[in-house]
């Protein structure tokens, strides 16, 4: 689907300048490298002008600019993501939307907040704890734009109770590639009129238009939450609790998985011990509640469930002080992995939740066969699996054949166990072979046409999900 | 060897109001915890007993409803729980505490160690374990961060002071007050929660401790005066460090180490 595109020329960025002020247009040399990648490991590619929007109407009018000219256009938010959704491979026009970054509303009657897309989501989770509200979706990059957010439908740990960031957008105001400004979807709780374009924005990953506003559904705050760290034997029959956890009669807000090796890897990368590491494998449960009380009576249902499956006690972790060294271990495992290796890729893939068990072993059958160091921590509860490919000592070539070898399997088991290629993080360009691998012709065929009929000249994030 | 660590209930608040007039701490008796130092005075206290053998017993004075920490104690290990509780102790400043605490740890019976933890959020005195070992006629050391060695006669220890570590011996019986992170603290079991259900706690009412001196205990043992009572006041400071890079980066790291972060 990609076509040839016009470089950026002067008479394009004097055009860029009399739509938006000069310190807001970088060009050349004064784009900071920061821009030439997100959190994904890949090259670096530039954009040609980076250019700082403050409103919908000077974005629609570069994009409208950019369509006429045939010049790629990319979103930018925070640069967190992890498989390259934001990085320009094709140069082009970077629109960051950091300074679009205002919360318009909160609407206490039908609950809900309006903000713009360039809101980071502990802005948003802040701003309304502290009118006794609740955003559920906690993807683990809390720094991450709320439009960053929508556009990967990103997750997170209390995806098990309250779903994920598409759960939550009631509406959003996007800039088309054509530079029109559209409403999609709104404050109404319900909405069976027509197809839902806001359901097709979300997770489009910058492909089909910017967003730029959102309406977010909030629910009250719960009152308390109140932790279990539960330590197994090992990790097949921690996992094989969870199906059974998912059924009983109180929905935790977060079922995890790890292992005593990313818990060490923490410990030396924080630099402090984590209050338990005597078992090979541990599930952390959150509950929430309006007390403490009410929380607790979970916990007998809970504990029976876990010891007939060689569950050894359940520890809890119901003080400020208990879960900030629980949590801050938990929240330190990507960055702890990474410190513990040279190099490492990593794929986000989701299956049933009953499957995960499967997946699990199959993995430590490929760390032998592939022989390499392979980590995994991750979304129990919902089926997301974190994988860590570490490449240690291998040169780059050794490195490059043996993570697509790895990556090739993983992706195959998936399928095979019914799963998909991504749960949370998106396809970007890095995992846009792997998805055109998994889905059908028929599939691929609907999602380039919607591309089209959005973007016809495909100039919006050119490169991305889909080829 | 016989440990006894002394605990307390605070409220469970990161933030705790003050009411300027009367200069009394706003508390919701609703919502406590266990004093987050007390947390490290325990997992001391449990590692003794793991290296030598022995019994823990916690002591806690309160209201009543403060049996919930010991229970809570209980549930990470410790043996024996004892609330000394009575209207005759109310109003207590640091001394009246520490007095009422140490005559209560005296009916224990031939304590080795009592392990106390820094301060409690709430009073923030760090006052009262000193005080209680000066009312036992005891030796004892604060800012306890190592333990060296346990010896048949006594403790090695390292003492943080401000801008020195000392390493000190101190014999039994002795009271130590032991620095946030000596140990990481174990978590509460449910197991244990479960198997300790029924265990009894010890009610120590002011008429069963050995000095019957109605002065020495509740407000009329209380010497303190509070003249006023408020909030610190927080600033946020801010530094702009220029140069390049490198010379910054070695500013920055004096700074750093200047401020204690490193």
């Amino acid at each position: 689907m990609i076509g040839t595109y016009k470089a950026v020329s002067d008479a394009d960025l004097d055009f860029i300048r009399s739509v938006v002020a000069a310190e807001r247009v970088f060009s050349g040399a004064e784009i900071s490298e920061d821009y030439s990648h997100d959190e994904h490991s890949g090259d670096a590619h530039f954009p040609e002008v980076y250019v700082q929007v403050l409103n919908a109407e000077e974005l629609s009018k570069l994009v409208e600019y950019a369509n006429e000219q045939n010049i790629p256009v990319i979103p930018r938010g925070a640069g967190t993501g992890l498989v390259g959704g934001s990085v320009p491979i094709y140069g082009g026009m970077m629109i960051g939307l950091e300074k679009m970054n205002r919360i318009l509303e909160l609407d206490e009657e039908n609950l809900t907040i309006t903000v713009e897309s360039g809101v980071l989501l502990m802005e948003v989770a802040a701003f309304v704890e502290a009118h006794g509200l609740f955003y559920p979706p906690d993807p683990g990059e809390k720094a991450a734009t709320i439009g960053g957010n929508i556009a990967t439908n990103a997750g997170g740990m209390r995806a098990v109770k309250y779903g994920v960031t598409r759960d939550f957008v009631r509406g959003l105001e996007v800039v088309l590639p054509s530079g029109e400004i559209v409403e999609l979807g709104g404050k109404v709780v319900k909405n069976s009129s027509g197809y839902s374009l806001k359901d097709l924005m979300i997770g489009s990953e910058g492909t089909l238009g910017f967003i730029t506003k959102a309406i977010l559904k909030l629910v009250p705050l719960p009152k308390k939450s109140i932790s279990l760290l539960i330590p197994f034997e090992d990790i097949s029959s921690a996992i094989s609790a969870v199906p059974e956890i998912r059924k009983s009669e109180v929905t935790p807000t977060a079922i995890e998985f790890m292992e005593r090796d990313v818990i060490l890897d923490a410990e030396e990368y924080l630099g402090k011990k984590f209050p338990d590491k005597s078992s090979e494998a541990y599930l952390i449960l959150t509950y929430d509640g309006n007390s403490k009380e009410e929380i607790e009576q979970n916990f007998s249902g809970v504990a029976e469930i876990c010891f007939a499956r060689g569950g050894l006690d359940l520890l809890i972790v119901d003080t400020d002080e208990r879960k900030e060294v629980v949590w801050k271990a938990r929240g330190a495992f990507l960055e702890a992995i990474k410190g513990s290796t040279t190099k490492l890729d990593e794929c986000d893939v989701v299956v049933p939740v009953n499957q995960v068990s499967t997946f699990i072993q199959y993995l430590y059958t490929l760390k032998e066969k592939h022989d390499i160091r392979i980590k995994s921590f991750g979304h129990a509860g919902d089926g997301n699996v974190h994988i860590f490919i570490l490449r240690d000592d291998l040169n780059e070539a050794a490195w490059q054949e043996k993570l697509s070898a790895v990556f090739e399997d993983l992706y195959q088991k998936a399928i095979e166990l019914k799963g998909k290629v991504s749960g949370e993080h998106g396809i970007g360009y890095a995992k846009v072979a792997y998805l055109m691998e998994e889905e059908s012709e028929a599939v691929l065929n609907i999602m380039k046409a919607i591309k089209l009929a959005f973007d016809p000249k495909n100039i919006m994030n050119p490169g991305k999900i889909i080829r | 060897m016989k440990i006894l660590v002394c605990i307390k209930q605070v409220p469970n608040t990161t933030k705790v109001d003050i009411d300027e007039e009367t200069g009394v701490l706003k508390r919701d008796g609703a919502d406590t915890k266990l004093n987050p130092y007390d947390l490290f005075a325990l997992e001391t206290a449990l590692w003794l007993k793991e290296e030598r053998g022995g019994t823990v017993t916690a002591l806690t004075m309160g209201p009543p409803q403060a049996t919930a920490i010991l229970k809570e104690a209980f549930m990470m290990g410790v043996d024996e729980g004892a609330l000394l509780s009575d209207q005759a102790f109310a109003g207590s400043d640091v001394l009246a505490t520490s007095y009422a605490m140490s005559q209560g740890i005296s009916l224990m019976g031939d304590v080795d160690v009592i392990v106390c933890g820094k301060q409690t959020t709430d009073g923030d005195t760090a006052q009262v374990g000193p005080e209680i070992a000066e009312a036992l006629d005891i030796p004892h050391a604060t800012n306890v961060t190592k333990i060296i060695d346990v010896g048949d006669q006594g403790l090695r220890i390292e003492v943080e002071m401000g801008d020195s570590l000392e390493l000190q011996d101190i014999p039994f019986p002795c009271l130590i007050t032991v620095d946030a992170d000596i140990f990481v603290p174990r978590l509460p079991s449910y197991k244990r929660k479960i198997a300790t259900a029924q265990r009894e706690i010890r009610t120590i009412k002011c008429s069963e401790l050995p000095d019957q001196d109605p002065n020495r205990y509740g407000l009329s043992g209380s010497p303190t005066q509070v003249e006023r009572i408020f909030p610190p006041e927080s600033s946020t400071q801010k530094v702009m460090i220029k140069g390049t890079g490198d010379e910054a980066a070695v500013v920055f790291y004096e700074k750093l180490k200047e401020l204690k972060f490193l």
